[in-house]
């Protein structure tokens, strides 16, 4: 997102368009990544009910991806799963 | 028409000519009397406004904020203690470019506890971004509240305006002033025009967002602007109800300025004090003028700077201190006014905590601010005024 001088701002942090966290990438603050092993997954979905952004991507009842734009690495889903099948890595690494 | 009315009770008038929407208080001394004024119209039904008895002065302004946010005309008074407890929340006032008029009865902060007149509590309140204007004496302070909310709501500051007058000195006197009609006032300051206001469901906005480094900094920068652009708008105003009421207003009003070796520089009542010490000084042949600053916030840098171009020592009375600072807040923003002349500038503190300030004394400091004009030898930069 570019980001605007104080003549194209709305004064005050004024925001008038709704719905728009969506062009915020929290992503960018991420410094762990989940990584899931598609093999180790059984789609049990503990790490969609409890993923505080929304970042467990689910279509007809599978996961089909993480979100990285959204995710911001708090590894909760690694917590959480039962099959040890997202492991935190180092976004230097990743 | 012409009325006999303490500085109270002719705020409390100009409020119920001015008839807002919502009005939020808390009473202190010396304002209550104001508020209790406004009460009663509120009672008698001969104003609309929805009046908030808040919990504290903090809550007060809280109110004003909200009403203002969700889209309503919306004044205030206040004073010492009061004004300070409101110090958090003049900064979310301004920022989020409320439009609110507040009277303040300037009076001095504790402790030891005081309820006189000084300046303390305005100059605290100085960098907010809140308007500031002073009024000599009851009359300008009628005229200045209704200016204020004119010049608050100009789609070019939209900035809270805060209109001093001075603690018993004008709020519990009874002045002779000539009011408006009722029409005349409506007349003048239009229709409020809310800007994003919170309660226009069709058109949903949001209010005070977190705002880190990256905007915060341009959000307080557009707050540079609207200052910078009130002035114009502060002159238009005044020059507009100068037709209405024969009464024009500018941002400073020089006093015997045009051949003056020395000036005072003076906010508030004591510049009545001032002109009859320093006509005096006239007629002793001492080539005295003095400059009263109607407008302390924006600061008028450029008219000052005219009007004190070619005078050889400057006396500026402060009617507070910063304490550990070189001088009064007036005199800092004077010397930096002056910064290229090389002009004696001296600082009067005076009367603190309500503290009378004489006719003779002020006859004293110019006599004073004469001989370093004719010496060029200052002793004190910083003097006092008054004190044992």
């Amino acid at each position: 997102m570019k980001e605007k001088g104080w003549k194209e701002c709305l004064w005050g942090g004024l925001i008038v368009d709704a719905g728009n966290s969506v062009l915020y990438k929290t992503g960018d603050w991420r410094s762990e990544k989940p990584i899931r092993d598609t093999e180790k997954c059984t789609d049990c979905l503990q790490c969609w009910i409890v993923c505080p952004d929304a970042a467990i991507k689910v279509k007809d009842g599978k996961i089909v991806e993480i979100d990285y734009d959204y995710c911001k690495g708090c590894g909760i889903c690694a917590n959480v799963c039962p099959f040890d099948a997202i492991e935190m890595e180092s976004e230097g690494e990743a | 028409m012409n009325l006999a009315l303490s500085g109270n009770a002719a705020v409390a008038y100009a409020m119920h000519q001015i008839n807002p929407h919502v009005v939020a208080v808390y009473p202190i001394t010396p304002q209550t009397v104001a508020m209790e004024r406004f009460a009663d119209y509120v009672a008698d039904g001969d104003v609309d406004t929805e009046l908030i008895m808040a919990d504290s002065e903090h809550s007060a302004m809280s109110c004003c904020i909200g009403a203002s946010l969700a889209g309503a005309r919306v004044m205030t008074s206040t004073a010492s203690a009061g004004l300070a407890l409101m110090w958090e929340v003049l900064y979310v006032a301004a920022s989020n470019r409320c439009p609110i008029v507040m009277n303040v009865m300037n009076r001095a902060l504790s402790a030891p506890i005081n309820i006189h007149c000084d300046h303390s509590d305005a100059m605290g309140a100085r960098d907010s971004s809140w308007i500031q204007l002073h009024a000599e004496n009851v009359q300008e302070a009628y005229d200045n509240i209704i200016q204020a909310i004119r010049i608050a709501e100009h789609e070019n500051v939209r900035l809270p305006v805060m209109t001093n007058m001075d603690g018993f000195t004008l709020s519990h006197a009874t002045e002779r002033l000539t009011v408006l009609e009722n029409k005349q006032v409506q007349d003048f300051i239009g229709d409020f025009t809310a800007l994003y206001p919170l309660l226009d469901v069709e058109n949903p906005v949001t209010y005070g967002p977190l705002d880190l480094y990256d905007y915060y900094f341009e959000h307080k920068r557009q707050q540079v602007e609207a200052m910078e652009l009130a002035p114009d708008v502060i002159v238009k105003v005044g020059e507009e109800y100068g037709s209405l009421s024969g009464r024009p207003y500018t941002k400073i009003v020089p006093f015997m300025m045009d051949d003056a070796d020395i000036a005072v520089i003076v906010l508030g009542s004591t510049a009545g004090t001032a002109r009859v010490a320093v006509k005096a000084m006239r007629e002793k042949g001492v080539k005295v003028g003095m400059i009263k600053i109607r407008m302390f916030r924006p600061f008028p840098v450029e008219e000052l700077k005219k009007s004190l171009k070619g005078v050889k020592a400057i006396m500026v009375m402060d009617r507070s201190d910063s304490y550990g600072a070189f001088g009064g807040p007036v005199f800092s923003e004077i010397r930096s006014v002056m910064q290229k002349e090389d002009t004696d500038i001296i600082n009067y503190i005076y009367g603190l905590g309500g503290r009378d300030i004489r006719q003779d004394q002020i006859e004293q400091a110019i006599t004073e601010t004469a001989q370093i004009a004719k010496t060029g030898k200052v002793k004190t930069y910083v003097n006092y005024l008054g004190v044992r």
